[in-house]
């Protein structure tokens, strides 16, 4: 991997906030960094491991990774980790605790919240962490922001005694921006101080920390409001002022440049004698946050009066086109005008999964058995197989759920479903992340569920990274790898019961789904091929359908490949006058990965593989 | 031909996979390089599983927000026919689009569900649109590298910028010499082979216009 060894310290660069993260956690002088992948915060510590002198790795979930930093900062190191917004739910209880101890070397968690819903289950708020765990949130616009207030967040760390979370959210994760950055200053590391009334939280010693915590509130109340991380932008047209943050700063200048602004930065604790100071400048203030109306209630608590979530979203993006409309119905302005005209009705386009991909047959057996099957899935690229043409899951909740939820599906059944099989879909990262306690909790009960444990090598949805699945690390070297047969069988499922199987195999694949399903105790289904976009993955000879041959019966297109076109539809009768939807169909042989799935499926055989001779000739024009 | 105080909006859509953040990215950093600000958006993970993908960019003095608001795009680059006529209302009045006219239609096309529009650039000319569409695909099969549709398409906007065309060119060809100098040549005659295509196709010369 290409290690950036001295970083030339001179024009700006066009950098992501994540990119921009990791550059700054690097400068900090932070020694030891870890994530599990989420988007979209992935890419800072696929950044942060490119860089010399700092031990990065890839945790088996965010509790850990909080944890191992946790552990570094008591050490004496600036340490990092970085997370989506519901891995905090995962790492929050480390989190809650460690707010009393406090610590050592400073200690920064990089959140990035999903605003907008684009890879996420929810679009949970992480600034109430701030109000929750007594610590500071800082709030950067972009990615010069993200960089400076990394280093400021490490500062504030050691100053304060407290771990700090800078929060980002899609629109400074994913958005580049020119960056100024600067040179690596890496601390003393001042070493382990033992001392157990501070690092050992049993009750009497968190009581007294509990003080120490009170007294930092106050410190960083009285902080926050002389913090050049908050800043008033004065502005000539004062009917209207904003307090704002993050993106929505951004938003905010773009769409009423005259207008004040509160600028905040370091947005918990919340500023607030500055902002009623700010108030009496305008005639009406405006908070402009995503997504919760927190700031909006804290100042409201405080006596200032303020429109916010009255007249803005309560979710999503409050871009320029939310805010002007919003905005102009406040002044009493004309809004029609500024609407610009509506998007032309196109079909929409669901993410789906690859073409090849491992997941595909499984989906496609499951389809097979959805009336006398719940299926639980999770939480990865699998959870595609809610949608068509598969429909083959009933459930989807959190990283792991999938277990103990079959497991509650099967205890709490009602009459009617009582001869109904249980299954359960899991990835092989999201099995090490959260879903082996989940497997334990069900032989340990003796439930009776079949679970599909799809081992595609690879935390796919968020790019391929490795896992302590694959046996290679974070940097891809060497690394000890699980073995999910021997995990399952000491997690108490019987030798018998775990079956391994390619997934292409469709036949075996099929038949051990409905023989396990059928079986007494819990089984585990291991389907072993590679993800298609990593490394390991190999293409074999592609597909091609011979025209005379295809029948339009439409059995491949229910493997839902997106290589597979359908080049004409017609509408036949059977015998006994029921209609039939036909389609032929093509594939699109520079896609196809030649699987040998929707071969399996035609029973014409007019799938077959292309003379190689054929690969490298022009395709012929559409 | 614009100043630096006013913001150039572009566009770029398309299906995961298909290089749009490729296309941002050199733009962006071709106004860099001409001391322009600039911002870039990339929308990532759920989009890269065959999703529509934008990303947007935008140059001028200052850049605020990342994100070009609807009606407010001066360029639009669709990769595929369909994503540029779902985008195409983004474009600000007499906006231009650079359209490939190669279809993607996603699985939920295919098992019969919704309908690909029978002619996307046309309902897009209709609606006013100035567009210039090419099957992108085909012309870089022809030079020898399907590949390059990225560089072609680039080369297809490049009459539309604020700065000249030769200044894009030269940064996209300087980027394939000091990565990939095997094919820098070839993209000299993509990016050219693009200006022609979308020139011919928005005058109705075209010979190569689905």
């Amino acid at each position: 991997m290409n290690v950036l060894t001295k970083a030339e310290n001179t024009a700006a660069e066009l950098l992501s906030g994540n990119e921009a993260v990791a550059r700054a956690v690097w400068e900090a002088g932070a020694t030891v960094g870890a994530a599990y992948p989420g988007t979209p915060s992935t890419e800072i510590l696929e950044n942060l491991c490119r860089y010399p002198d700092i031990h990065t790795h890839w945790s088996v979930n965010e509790k850990t990774s909080l944890e191992v930093v946790i552990g570094a900062s008591v050490a004496g190191a600036r340490a990092f980790c970085t997370m989506k917004h519901v891995g905090v739910n995962v790492a929050s209880d480390a989190l809650m605790s460690q707010t009393l101890a406090g610590v050592g070397g400073g200690l920064v968690i990089a959140v990035a919240d999903d605003v907008g819903f684009s890879s996420s289950q929810n679009e949970q708020d992480t600034r109430f962490w701030g109000r929750f765990a007594h610590i500071p949130i800082l709030e950067p616009s972009d990615s010069q922001e993200a960089h400076d207030m990394i280093k400021a967040a490490f500062d504030l760390s050691e100053e304060f005694n407290t771990p700090v979370i800078v929060r980002m959210t899609t629109r400074i994760c994913h958005v580049k921006g020119l960056v100024q950055t600067g040179e690596r200053v890496v601390p003393d590391n001042k070493g382990f101080e033992r001392n157990p009334s501070r690092w050992v939280m049993v009750p009497a010693n968190a009581k007294n920390q509990q003080q120490v915590q009170f007294a930092r509130d106050e410190k960083l109340a009285a902080y926050v409001e002389t913090s050049p991380l908050n800043r008033t932008e004065e502005g000539s047209d004062k009917r209207l002022g904003f307090v704002t943050s993050g993106p929505a700063y951004m938003h905010v200048k773009e769409s009423f440049p005259d207008m004040p602004v509160f600028k905040l930065g370091l947005s918990c604790p919340l500023p607030v004698e500055s902002i009623r100071t700010f108030a009496k400048t305008v005639d009406t203030l405006v908070v402009v946050e995503e997504t919760e109306p927190l700031v909006e209630n804290e100042l409201k608590a405080a006596g200032i009066t303020v429109q916010g979530k009255n007249i803005l979203p309560r979710c999503g993006e409050l871009m320029p086109s939310v805010l002007r409309p919003a905005i102009a119905g406040l002044l009493g302005d004309d809004v029609a005008a500024e609407e610009p005209a509506p998007p032309m009705a196109v079909f929409p386009r669901p993410p789906t999964m690859c073409v090849g991909c491992p997941h595909l047959p499984v989906y496609y057996c499951l389809h097979r058995v959805t009336r006398t099957t719940n299926i639980c899935g999770d939480i990865g690229c699998y959870t595609l197989g809610a949608g068509h043409p598969w429909n083959a899951l009933d459930t989807t909740t959190c990283m792991g759920a999938s277990m103990g939820m079959a497991l509650g599906m099967d205890l709490g059944r009602a009459e009617a479903d009582k001869d109904k099989g249980i299954v359960a879909v899991i990835g092989d990262s999201t099995f090490l992340h959260m879903g082996m306690q989940g497997l334990l909790e069900m032989t340990y009960n003796k439930g009776n569920i079949t679970v599909l444990l799809l081992d595609n090598s690879a935390t796919g949805m968020t790019g391929g990274q490795d896992h302590a699945g694959t046996g290679k690390d974070i940097h891809g070297a060497p690394a000890p790898q699980v073995d999910f047969v021997k995990l399952v069988e000491a997690l108490g499922i019987n030798p018998e019961r775990i079956k391994t199987v390619s997934p292409y195999e469709m036949p075996t694949l099929f038949k051990y789904i409905r023989e396990e399903i059928r079986q007494p105790e819990p089984s585990v289904i291991i389907t072993n091929d590679p993800c298609v976009l990593i490394d390991d993955f190999s293409r074999q000879t592609p597909f091609k359908v011979i025209d005379e041959e295809c029948t339009g019966c439409t059995n491949c297109l229910n493997v839902g490949c997106p290589a597979i076109h359908v080049t004409r539809r017609a509408t036949e009768f059977r015998a006994d006058g029921k209609e039939i939807a036909k389609a032929w169909v093509t594939i699109d042989t520079v896609a196809c990965t030649g699987c040998n799935l929707c071969p399996q499926t035609c029973s014409p055989d007019a799938i077959v593989p292309v003379d190689p001779a054929d690969l490298f000739k022009p395709a012929p024009a559409e | 031909m614009n100043n630096k105080k006013s913001i150039t909006n572009i566009l770029v859509c398309g299906v995961g996979g298909q290089g749009v953040m490729t296309a941002t990215e050199i733009l962006a950093q071709t106004a860099i390089s001409l001391g322009y600000d600039a911002k870039k958006t990339e929308v990532a993970g759920m989009a890269q599983r065959g999703g529509v993908v934008t990303s947007h960019v935008r140059f001028g003095e200052k850049v605020l927000s990342p994100a070009i608001p609807a009606g407010e795009a001066d360029i639009l680059i669709g990769f595929e026919p369909a994503e540029a006529m779902r985008w195409s209302t983004h474009l600000r009045p007499n906006g231009v689009a650079a359209v490939n006219t190669y279809r993607l239609a996603p699985p939920i096309v295919a098992i019969g569900l919704f309908e690909y529009p029978d002619d996307p650039v046309g309902m897009m000319r209709q609606s006013g649109v100035n567009v210039a569409a090419f099957e992108a695909g085909a012309i870089a099969r022809e030079l020898g590298d399907v590949r390059m549709v990225n560089t072609i398409m680039l080369g297809a906007i490049a009459d539309h910028l604020p700065f000249e065309p030769e200044v894009l060119r030269e940064i996209i060809v300087k980027g394939f010499r000091e990565r990939k100098p095997e094919v820098a040549e070839a993209n000299e005659k993509a990016f050219d082979a693009g200006r022609k295509a979308a020139a011919e196709s928005a005058s109705g010369t075209a010979t190569t216009v689905a």
